[in-house]
């Protein structure tokens, strides 16, 4: 019988990234920081980077796959492929493309990466333009125009539908602030976060705090991906993928907030498929972590990849039930979007991964399996499910 | 010259602009008559907003531009503190409110709920859109006048 899916077919073999800078303040431009976290991927792996033959990102990445070729001397280019969607919804849904490409014989070593520097290419910033068609024509002239505006009234919808309070999204950013003070590649290593201070910090638009938006940086991060079976030969522990899905529901992205699951994070329609191809239940999930645009999208995540209700997430979203060292749900173990450095969830992955190769900041002791997703409500979103030896 | 004391938000965020297709300009041509239209489909009745040239349920392409009552019940909203631009850093914060249609299918358009920026803002209370012109620029013929559609308590 022939598996459904890629479940246990590819497998992450190497993770790097660059030193991670607050926005702006890089020394390098991106194309160094990319091919510095490609290096480090490679290296990790133990293969040669001119063994790479494929390239896969997503969101408008920069980086040109042709040029990267030419720059690291491939020996040939056979795949490369990026996400359409102009969030970081697109991270998990590099992954699964590259796998699938892995999978399908159409290469056998494909980089998945994002890197990004000197402000460019931030999500936060306003566009530059005088006019704005399309969605925006209904949203910019109102103010509503940065991610946090757009995504602020999703957040307070839910939280009046569902009675969450607001120390529900608090404990989310403690999480990451108290995971990053264990990781000296973290932009926020040496600063952490008390509840005092995120309750004084500003509004950026209600339901945010500052301390509830992700970072703005510079860096740089990549995984290695190839064939389960090579896989085993290169490298001590793979980090199998179980399972990817991409995508939205019902008219989710209807113009002018018309998507009938407005109140979401987007993840209802792509949550079952992910359990179903990667053969696990919440109840197995060991490690996650979870893009924070904003923590909201974190809340709604949860919730929609079903840890727990929206009712019970005033009870289950703690400082105490999110942390590595023996929380029930261990969250952001790196510090995230929020507290590490914001690659566009490039470094979730890569956290990710190393959970699974026992190489993170913050160990999950036996983690099996580690799930990631991507871009909530940024649709189209994704999630992977990743697995040690032991879940095949 | 008191202007920013007529609109909402002062004259420094993206005007809207037609992508060039046309399919936005009933919206806001209606809007500068201070008449709301939203797209009905005239085989189905399907009610579709924002704007698109097919009906998502039936697939026709004869839908019809509907005037409705601009009356609405809010359905979700924000407060904004943190300026995208430094342009309108004096009137910070503002109220975005997300407005859903009773009358026309619960369709949902965003815009500006008026009044004191503190106020409280209650999800399902009800509320009349008002129509806010803005005035073509003296000094910038590219930008044409324009009309926004705010919303007060009904
Ligand atoms: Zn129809």
């Amino acid at each position: 019988m022939t598996e459904p899916g890629i479940r246990g077919k590819t497998a992450i073999i190497g993770v790097g990234q660059s030193p991670y800078y607050k926005r702006g303040k890089s020394p390098d431009p991106a194309f160094v920081l990319t091919l510095r976290a490609i290096l480090n991927a490679c290296a990790d792996a133990g293969i040669d980077p001119r063994a790479i033959d494929g390239f896969a990102s997503f969101s408008m990445d920069r980086n040109d796959p042709l040029r990267m070729s030419a720059a690291l001397g491939l020996r040939e280019l056979r795949f490369n492929s990026m996400v359409w969607g102009g969030g970081g919804g697109g991270g998990s849904a590099a992954i699964a493309g590259a796998a699938a490409a892995v999978h399908g014989g159409l290469a056998e070593t494909v980089v998945v990466f994002r890197g990004l520097a000197q402000g460019a290419m931030r999500f936060g910033g306003a566009p530059p333009a005088q006019y704005l068609g399309g969605n925006f024509a209904f949203m910019a002239a109102y103010g509503v125009i940065s991610p946090a505006q757009q995504y602020a009234a999703k957040v307070i919808r839910f939280m009046h539908d569902h009675g969450v309070r607001q120390a529900a999204l608090r404990a989310i950013a403690l999480t990451s602030y108290a995971h990053a003070q264990n990781n000296p590649n973290a932009v926020m290593y040496g600063r952490p976060l008390d509840a005092e201070t995120y309750d004084a910090s500003r509004w950026i638009a209600e339901p945010f705090h500052l301390y509830d938006c992700c970072l703005e940086s510079d860096g740089a991060a990549a995984v290695i991906i190839t064939s389960a079976e090579r896989a085993r030969h290169l490298t001590e522990r793979p980090a199998y993928i179980l399972g990817a899905a991409q995508g939205a529901g019902y008219r989710t992205d209807a113009g002018s907030f018309n998507g009938p699951d407005f109140a979401s994070s987007h993840f209802a329609s792509l949550a079952p498929r992910l359990y179903a191809m990667a053969g696990v239940t919440p109840k197995d999930v060991d490690v996650v972590q979870s893009y924070e645009n904003f923590t909201g999208g974190v809340l709604m995540s949860l919730v929609e990849h079903g840890f727990f209700t929206a009712e019970e997430a005033n009870d289950f979203l703690t400082p105490d039930n999110l942390n590595a060292m023996g929380g029930k749900l261990p969250l952001n173990t790196s510090g995230g979007n929020i507290a590490e450095a914001y690659i566009h969830g490039m470094s979730l992955i890569v956290e990710a991964a190393r959970q699974i190769r026992g190489q993170s900041p913050n160990q999950v002791r036996d983690a099996k399996v580690s799930m990631v997703t991507s871009g909530p409500m940024a649709a189209p979103v994704s999630n992977c499910i990743l697995g040690a030896e032991e879940t095949l | 010259m008191t202007k920013a004391a007529t609109t909402y938000l002062p004259d420094a965020l993206p005007v809207p602009a037609s992508d060039g297709d046309g399919l936005q300009a009933p919206f806001w041509s209606g809007l500068e008559r201070e008449e709301l239209l939203i797209q009905r489909c005239r085989h189905c009745r399907t009610w579709v907003f924002a704007p698109e040239w097919i009906c998502h349920q039936c697939h026709s392409f004869d839908l019809d531009w509907t005037a409705v009552e601009p009356t609405g019940v809010i359905y979700s909203w924000t407060r904004v503190w943190h300026p995208v631009t430094p342009a309108i850093a004096e009137h910070m914060p503002y109220l975005v409110g997300v407005i859903e249609l009773p009358q026309a299918g619960n369709v949902r358009l965003i815009g500006n709920l008026l009044g004191d920026p503190a106020k409280a803002v209650e999800i399902g209370a009800r509320v009349r859109g008002v129509f806010e012109h803005h005035p073509a620029a003296a000094d910038n013929p590219a930008r044409k006048a324009f009309t926004l559609l705010q919303w007060t308590p009904a």
